[in-house]
């Protein structure tokens, strides 16, 4: 059975792949900033509700590897701490909430 | 009797497989007990390593039910699941037969590391205090018996070989805090690269035997490595 710090490695790693793969994705819609027709299209196709929730993974992963990433920051360049399991609950609690409240902003 | 069902591996090489054994269950019963008790009475053939039996020599470490334990201080009430015990060799250790892994590369990632107290040309006057925070960080690492239990834990020493694993990191740590060691950079030197290969997952931690923290240990380390670049780079600092 594994323990959180390993799981939060594992997080860790998997959102940051799945970021670095929706980069070309986001780059492109910035590129459709330029012309003006085709990103009012995009924009209007997110407003799909689907695509909000989808939207809130997004957010998610985001802030997962934003508090994933201080963590491990803090762990290896600050002072030990044997607190490491509630730092990984925390990390984890905001990401969570980061996407809860995407959504209650998307929907309100 | 009660009656433990054990599983043994049994073959060389990366060759082997699970075998059966109904060992009787007593009070006190250590993991190490069971092997021996398979060994004495069921299969005079079955390899395995141990010396003191009291968890000093660290020689007698297996993997017990999927984690590396240290079999003579292992009580089996609290090592087995629903009476039934797994025990393997270790993990990330080539297997020379049954239970018995060569511990060479373990050694040797030591050696290679120098990991070892080089004294001081220019010993500290005043005494080395218990309470100073050097210190401190040095004996809470100290107490290593050298099992390498921290390797087969390890997930880093699995993916990459090149890494030289908790145990000698862990070891390296505590000299870079003796004020009386005439090589901190060198044990840094050695730290190097590869403490940065840790990813903390505390599995070296959690399984430690005699209780050290080998991941707070590399923690230091990459630290300690990181503040020594940073000022090396520093305008003025030149080296």
């Amino acid at each position: 059975m594994r323990r959180g710090p390993w799981w939060a490695f594992l997080l860790h790693r998997l959102s940051g792949v799945a970021l670095a793969v929706f980069l070309p994705f986001h780059f492109l819609v910035l590129g459709l900033a330029v012309e003006r027709a085709a990103l009012d299209g995009v924009l209007r196709w997110t407003d799909n509700p689907w695509v909000k929730l989808a939207e809130a993974g997004l957010v998610v992963l985001l802030a997962l590897h934003l508090t994933g990433g201080l963590r491990v920051l803090l762990l290896e360049f600050g002072r030990w701490s044997d607190r490491q399991q509630s730092r990984i609950a925390l990390a984890g609690g905001l990401a969570l909430l980061a996407g809860f409240g995407f959504l209650a902003a998307a929907f309100a | 009797m009660a009656m433990l069902e054990v599983e043994i591996w049994r073959g060389s090489g990366a060759d082997g497989a699970w075998q059966r054994y109904a060992v009787p269950h007593e009070a006190n019963q250590t993991v190490l007990d069971v092997v021996t008790h398979v060994q004495r009475y069921l299969d005079p053939s079955l390899a395995y390593r141990f010396a003191c039996r009291v968890g000093m020599c660290g020689s007698r470490a297996m993997t017990v039910n999927g984690r590396p334990r240290w079999t003579c201080r292992a009580d089996c009430p609290q090592a087995a699941r629903k009476g039934r015990l797994r025990i393997g060799p270790l993990r990330n250790l080539p297997v020379i037969r049954d239970l018995a892994v060569d511990m060479a590369p373990f050694f040797e990632k030591w050696r290679d590391a120098e990991a070892r107290f080089v004294p001081s040309a220019d010993p500290p006057d005043e005494a080395v205090r218990p309470d100073e925070p050097e210190r401190m960080a040095a004996d809470a690492g100290i107490e290593c018996i050298n099992c390498a239990v921290c390797y087969a834990a390890c997930d880093s020493v699995a993916w990459n070989p090149d890494y030289p694993g908790p145990a000698v990191l862990n070891r390296l740590w505590t000299l870079v805090n003796d004020r009386r060691d005439g090589d901190r950079d060198g044990h840094l030197d050695a730290a190097g690269a590869g403490c940065h290969l840790c990813r903390s997952h505390q599995e070296c931690a959690d399984a430690c035997p005699t209780g050290l923290n080998p991941t707070a240990a590399i923690a230091g380390l990459k630290r300690e490595t990181l503040r020594r670049t940073l000022g090396r780079l520093a305008p003025g600092r030149g080296r």
